[in-house]
């Protein structure tokens, strides 16, 4: 397949020989293109050369060179490695061409490079801030941004060792209060305005005939117990029916990426459990990844089928969990939820017992994973993966799948086409529903995926009840791994060296993107030869996800909007970072 | 198919559900309840019918490699004084992701030197996200991740930063939590001293 893509990539090259300019700096890949001419070669990609598929759209700050650069991964939904398009602008005049008419997967992702680097994308139709608040002070991800209690530039602080007089640091701040506001600002006296402008914002239909009705704005959330966490979606109703809807997130924003800047590439690893915090291995796996690609080592083979084995296991246990998440938002209170809340008690267990925790994992670590699995904790994953799990998804099935009500309530409903999944950069169950047989465990192997025997399930139909359907058809998938992985899994070291605290990363920059259960997972980190990441974007399958929300909704009943929510299968943690 | 019978399934799953916690408890008598033999049945993966544990009157048995708030370990002296195994060489605090560890290092008075021996050692358990890579670090063996998990308080100021005193803890306490663990740390130690006596035998 690689050899393929070379040759679309000379293609490419030959089409733009003046405008695509290889990207020389050491450890660096792909091509850099000038703002004016993005549009015109983005276009090209999509329409001469396949790459329909916008997977990652971010910034980054080159403060000594005083440039602002954005990212983009393309790539093609028929399998592949990426193509890697950048282009450069000044950092005081940030303004680069929106992709988002080309892309419309790209809204959040460059609202998300608005909001936290202060890029401005020209014709975006709806550049408001994302993840931070409405009068949220500078752009936190620029690097001469300080945020509150400020410290250091870089972990670990001087203040902790040898003098390390312990304070609170809550201490120091005069409001006690983590906050800061900016000058003038008195939060007694504020209001939200800008609330006015996002209902504005929304379509309204024309009414021609002669009934006298009005369109409402409902506001579901933040605080409503079906938006799996805070989370908030302002619709548009005409009678029952959605005439558009907008979600709003950032209530549980923590800015990752800051921290993960601050922070040394190894103490980032705690941090990625707690981004989708139901699938912490997953993340783990993605992380590392995107590190080891960059030091250029390989875990050795045990280790390889341990991390498989903790990413199905993973898989299974959230697609379970989602499952019963979705019968819980349609009514079915809390039955079904604790039939899966005990298998994935189970799967926990294992977990606690390999890791020492139950949910933030903490297992992965550079060139390896943490420790090795106990062999009475292999003897209960063998008991579990050919005996228990097999059988409890089978009674799950049974219970759920031919339910009338299930089926009255998710046919046909929240559907999203094929054309559109891809358009709107969906990933994972969303998109493998709509009909793209597209999973980056077999379009773009890592790890040891080659070397087993799987399917990648596909329905048709995009709605509801496709994607609940494929989800039990992916567990089917993961168990039929993990039994593979439990017959052959070898005896041998699970580090590759000795454990190490501060690892030496090259300069470069690496994409690592893992099929997480919830979606495309993808890890962007830049070097620089330091101790700690210069730039660590983490590309949220269920953030990017929910770009394609509205369209689901659109047209749809005002109940249903919860159950299409529970479909898509969000984690605040993540899509809020 | 018959409309409803859909549902008509759902019901007999749930149904069997039902009927399966009574039968087990019929089964395996009054052990499956409030004693360690009846929690272990009921975390096995064989377990039928609901198995929720009866927190606080029973406890879930947690793995050796579960991990709580970090402890210091100290070895006992013959007159039963406290050896903590400590040096205070910091790379727990430098390792430590959310940095939640201050160690004030111990230096002779006179010469100015540093002693290895911390003299104060404060982990502010607000802030410590439990990710165990002080103990997995530590050259020493001296810091371990503990399996106490009931911490409350009712002060999180004056309470919630533990303090040298806190948070040492003896290395019996630390040989019962994490037996295996112990037996492979003492058992590398015990080599390396042997290694180290063989080297002075070898060149005095």
């Amino acid at each position: 397949m690689s050899e393929q893509t070379g040759f679309q990539q000379v293609e490419i090259l030959e089409k733009f020989p003046e405008t695509l300019k290889p990207d020389t700096r050491p450890g660096y890949s792909g091509y850099i293109v000038e703002p004016q001419q993005l549009v015109e070669v983005a276009r090209a990609l999509r329409d001469e050369f396949g790459y329909d598929y916008l997977s990652s759209v971010t910034g980054v700050d080159y403060l000594p060179e005083n440039k602002m650069e954005v990212v983009y991964h393309f790539f093609r939904t028929t399998g592949g490695p990426a193509f890697v398009l950048k282009t450069q602008v000044n950092r005081d005049e940030a303004i680069v061409p929106s992709l988002t008419p080309l892309y419309p997967g790209a809204e959040f992702q460059e609202r998300e490079a608005w909001d936290l680097l202060g890029i401005r994308f020209e014709n975006h139709p709806d550049l408001r801030r994302i993840l931070t608040w409405e009068g949220f002070h500078g752009h936190p991800l620029r690097k001469d941004w300080k945020e509150p209690f400020f410290e250091e530039e870089a972990k670990p602080y001087k203040s902790r060792w040898p003098e390390g007089h312990v304070y609170r640091v809550e201490d120091k701040n005069p409001f006690h209060d983590n906050v800061q506001y900016p000058p003038g600002f008195d939060p007694e006296q504020w209001s939200p305005e800008t609330d006015e402008l996002l209902y504005a914002g929304l379509k309204r239909v024309d009414k021609s005939d002669d009934l006298l009705t009005e369109q409402v704005v409902v506001n579901l959330g933040p605080q409503h117990p079906s938006t799996h966490g805070v989370f908030r979606m302002v619709a548009v109703l005409d009678g029952e029916t959605i005439v558009d809807l907008k979600p709003i997130m950032g209530y549980l924003h923590r800015n990752h990426e800051k921290i993960g800047e601050r922070n040394t590439f190894l103490q980032n690893m705690p941090f990625t459990d707690r981004l989708d915090y139901v699938c912490s291995m997953s993340n783990n796996f993605g992380y590392a990844l995107a590190v080891e690609k960059l030091m250029g080592i390989q875990p050795p083979e045990r280790a390889e089928y341990i991390r498989v084995l903790m990413a199905e296991l993973t898989r299974f246990l959230n697609h379970i969990f989602s499952i019963g998440f979705l019968l819980n938002d349609l009514g079915a209170f809390f039955t079904p939820m604790l039939y899966a809340l005990e298998e994935r008690e189970l799967i926990l267990d294992v977990f606690e017992a390999v890791s020492g925790s139950r949910m933030m994992c903490n297992y992965f670590r550079f060139g390896g994973v943490a420790r090795d699995i106990p062999d009475e904790v292999m003897e209960k994953i063998r008991k579990l993966v050919f005996d228990r799990l097999p059988r409890k998804l089978d009674e799950m099935d049974y219970f759920i799948t031919n339910n009338e009500i299930v089926r009255g309530r998710c046919e046909g409903v929240g559907v999203l086409t094929a054309e559109r999944a891809i358009a709107l950069s969906a990933s994972g169950p969303v998109l493998r529903a709509s009909g793209v047989g597209y999973d980056v465990r077999r379009a773009d192997p890592y790890s040891i995926y080659d070397r087993f025997e799987f399917d990648i399930p596909v329905r048709y139909n995009g709605d509801i009840y496709d994607r609940y359907l494929l989800r039990l058809d992916e567990m089917r998938q993961s168990l039929r791994i993990l039994q593979q992985v439990l017959r052959d899994i070898p005896e041998g070291p699970i580090m590759n060296g000795k454990p190490q605290y501060q690892v030496r990363v090259p300069a470069g920059e690496s994409y690592g993107r893992v099929e997480g259960p919830k979606g495309e997972l993808g890890f962007y980190v830049v070097s620089n030869g330091k101790p700690n990441p210069w730039r660590y974007h983490v590309r949220a399958p269920t953030f990017i996800n929910l770009t394609s929300l509205a369209e689901m909704c659109r047209g749809q009943k005002i109940a249903d909007v919860v159950t299409i929510l529970g479909s898509i299968d969000i984690v605040l943690g993540e899509v809020d970072r | 198919m018959i409309t409803g019978s859909g549902i008509l399934k759902g019901l007999w799953t749930t149904f069997r559900h039902f009927i399966k916690t009574y039968l087990e408890d019929i089964r395996s008598g009054k052990k499956r309840y409030f004693t360690a033999e009846g929690i272990e049945m009921r975390r096995s993966p064989d377990v039928e019918g609901i198995f929720t544990i009866q927190y606080p009157e029973e406890k879930l048995p947690v793995p050796e490699e579960f991990r709580y708030i970090p402890f210091l370990v100290y070895d006992e002296g013959e007159n039963g004084e406290k050896e903590i195994r400590c040096t205070s060489c910091g790379i727990c605090a430098k390792v430590c992701p959310p940095q939640c560890i201050w160690i004030v290092r111990t230096t002779d008075p006179q010469t100015g030197k540093p002693i290895p021996q911390p003299k104060e050692f404060y982990i502010d358990v607000d802030i410590c996200m439990n990710c165990g890579f002080c103990a997995e670090f530590c050259p020493f063996d001296a810091i371990k991740m503990d399996h106490d998990y009931e911490i409350a308080s009712y002060d999180r100021i004056k309470e919630h930063i533990f303090d040298l005193e806190r948070l040492s803890k003896p290395a019996s306490y630390y040989a019962q939590i994490r037996p295996a663990n112990f037996a492979r740390e003492e058992a590398a130690r015990a080599e390396k001293e042997a290694q180290k006596a063989a080297a002075r035998k070898a060149n005095p």
